[in-house]
């Protein structure tokens, strides 16, 4: 459903909804997948992004991402000094991802303090993102929320078990996508949450024998 | 939201609203928000459309190519001219604030688009200057705006690389002369014939910046844009029609983009970006961003 404040809106740093404001935002999510700025970055540029994307301040976008710095960030123009200053050391390369699906995609590979975290994602305009696979991982995470991604053994009550933690954590789950590639194959649930989900809530799902791999994302765009 | 203007007009005059509230409400409804916290997010957008406006107008801003800026401060400044002096004039400078402050990183409000950003505000806080319209006004007039805005996306598209520069800065152009219409009395039928009046005037408009830039021509496209809807504002406050229906225009909008070659969206495969200058400038100006940020 389209919102008025959709239209009427971001507020960004220019110039381009698309190379900008949606860059900065794949940036900020993915700094959410290892809990900080990273101390190493590898940003692979696809299509449009590669093509024009440093005229349009993708790569600043991108790095101020990675920084903390929202869309409306003025910092973001100077982003690549600062990250050079935060021990952010970033690497930029253009290449073809053979299975993008969109011109403006990005894949996002950083590290801090041992911790790694690789992102696919793309920019799809008005500012607005989708992240298409998280360490190897199909997803589909539009970061409009906060959101758990989780991949589990396909088991009876999984579902109830982890919609239960969420719920003693006070966190009201707002949707649940549930999918599988085959019957017994691996679960992949992404769940928005209206609530941050906090450390704990994220350890507590993880401590679960059959809980393969989860990840929190930050909630990065939506009013 | 609606996917029809003519619904929004017809459920408007029924309920005896404006617009701007039917809107208000529609948007509280679908997303389950209080309309205060909506009119609060609005003024927030307006109070950063009126920052970007003021900081335009210094003149010192340019664009990391270089291509475009300092051109708001010539046209606030220039005594001569058939504008001078008036809000034509004072409109079409905000229009290119706006924009150079969008080119050169600054922050704006995306309305669609950031690439079309110039155009509301211009309109808008031009006009409330001109007219003494209180900011509560103002921000009625940002959620009328939003109403066509959602039908244009509902119903054809707001991005330059599906739909051209009719798509970015002639959706814009609709929304502002909807949006001013009605901010000047107009009544829900002489908005959409604002907005049928705008558009019409832009269809077909490709969009070909220089180097895949949002820098030229887009800065002096949100100042014709917004010539382009004083002209529908002034037409449709006079009582003038247009006979084929607002929601018609704006499908067609949509059919156009769907048919204009790749070359004339966002690409910069054609157009201005591919003139033998465009060529040039955009090879020149993309090595000096390289330069600069090395």
């Amino acid at each position: 459903m389209v919102s008025l404040l959709d239209i009427i809106g971001p507020v960004m740093v220019g110039p381009s909804s698309s190379h900008t404001a949606g860059a900065c935002r794949l940036g900020l999510l993915a700094r959410g997948l290892i809990g900080g700025t990273p101390q190493t970055g590898l940003l692979q540029l696809h299509g449009s992004f590669a093509r024009t994307g440093e005229g349009h301040g993708t790569d600043k976008a991108l790095v101020g991402g990675l920084l903390g710095f929202r869309p409306d960030d003025e910092r973001l123009r100077d982003a690549l000094h600062i990250a050079e200053r935060e021990g952010l050391d970033y690497k930029f390369e253009k290449t073809t991802i053979a299975d993008a699906s969109h011109p403006n995609t990005v894949r996002i590979t950083i590290e801090l303090n041992g911790n790694k975290a690789t992102m696919l994602g793309s920019s799809l305009g008005a500012g607005r993102i989708l992240v298409q696979e998280i360490d190897g991982y199909p997803v589909e995470v539009t970061g409009n929320l906060h959101t758990i991604v989780l991949v589990a053994e396909d088991r009876k009550g999984s579902i109830a078990r982890i919609t239960g933690i969420l719920a003693e954590h006070d966190i009201n789950i707002a949707t649940l996508r549930l999918s599988r590639k085959e019957r017994g194959g691996d679960a992949f649930m992404v769940i928005e949450c209206d609530e941050e989900p906090d450390k704990k809530a994220g350890e507590e799902l993880r401590a679960l024998d059959w809980v393969r791999w989860t990840r929190r994302l930050p909630k990065v765009s939506g009013g | 939201m609606y996917k029809a203007l003519a619904d929004a007009i017809r459920d408007a005059e029924k309920e005896k609203k404006t617009l701007a509230h039917l809107a208000l409400d529609t948007e509280a409804r679908d997303q389950g928000r209080p309309v205060a916290e909506i009119r609060a997010a609005l003024q927030r957008a307006l109070d950063v459309m009126r920052g970007a406006i003021e900081k335009g107008l210094t003149g010192d801003l340019y664009s990391a190519s270089g291509l475009v800026g300092g051109d708001a401060a010539k046209l606030r400044k220039n005594p001569n001219g058939p504008l001078a002096q008036t809000p034509f004039r004072d409109i079409l400078t905000r229009a290119l604030a706006v924009q150079e402050v969008n080119a050169a990183m600054g922050v704006i409000v995306a309305a669609p688009t950031a690439g079309g950003a110039g155009i509301l505000p211009a309109i808008l806080t031009g006009l409330a200057k001109a007219r003494s319209v209180p900011d509560e006004k103002v921000v009625d007039a940002l959620a009328t705006a939003g109403l066509i805005g959602a039908v244009v996306a509902e119903r054809a598209s707001l991005s330059g690389a599906e739909g051209g520069c009719q798509a970015e800065t002639g959706a814009a152009a609709g929304m502002a002369a909807g949006a001013a219409t009605e901010m000047l009395g107009g009544s829900p039928s002489q908005v959409g014939h604002a907005v049928a009046l705008t558009m019409q005037g832009t269809l077909g408009l490709v969009c070909d910046p220089l180097g895949g830039l949002v820098e030229l021509p887009c800065v002096f496209r949100n100042a014709t844009g917004s010539a382009i809807a004083l002209a529908g504002i002034e037409m449709a406050l006079a009582g003038i029609t247009f006979a084929i229906p607002v929601d018609e225009v704006i499908d067609v909008m949509g059919e156009i983009g769907r048919e204009m070659d790749v070359r004339y969206r966002e690409t910069a495969g054609g157009g201005l970006a591919a003139t033998p200058t465009g060529r040039r400038l955009a090879k020149e100006r993309l090595y000096q961003i390289k330069r600069s940020d090395g």
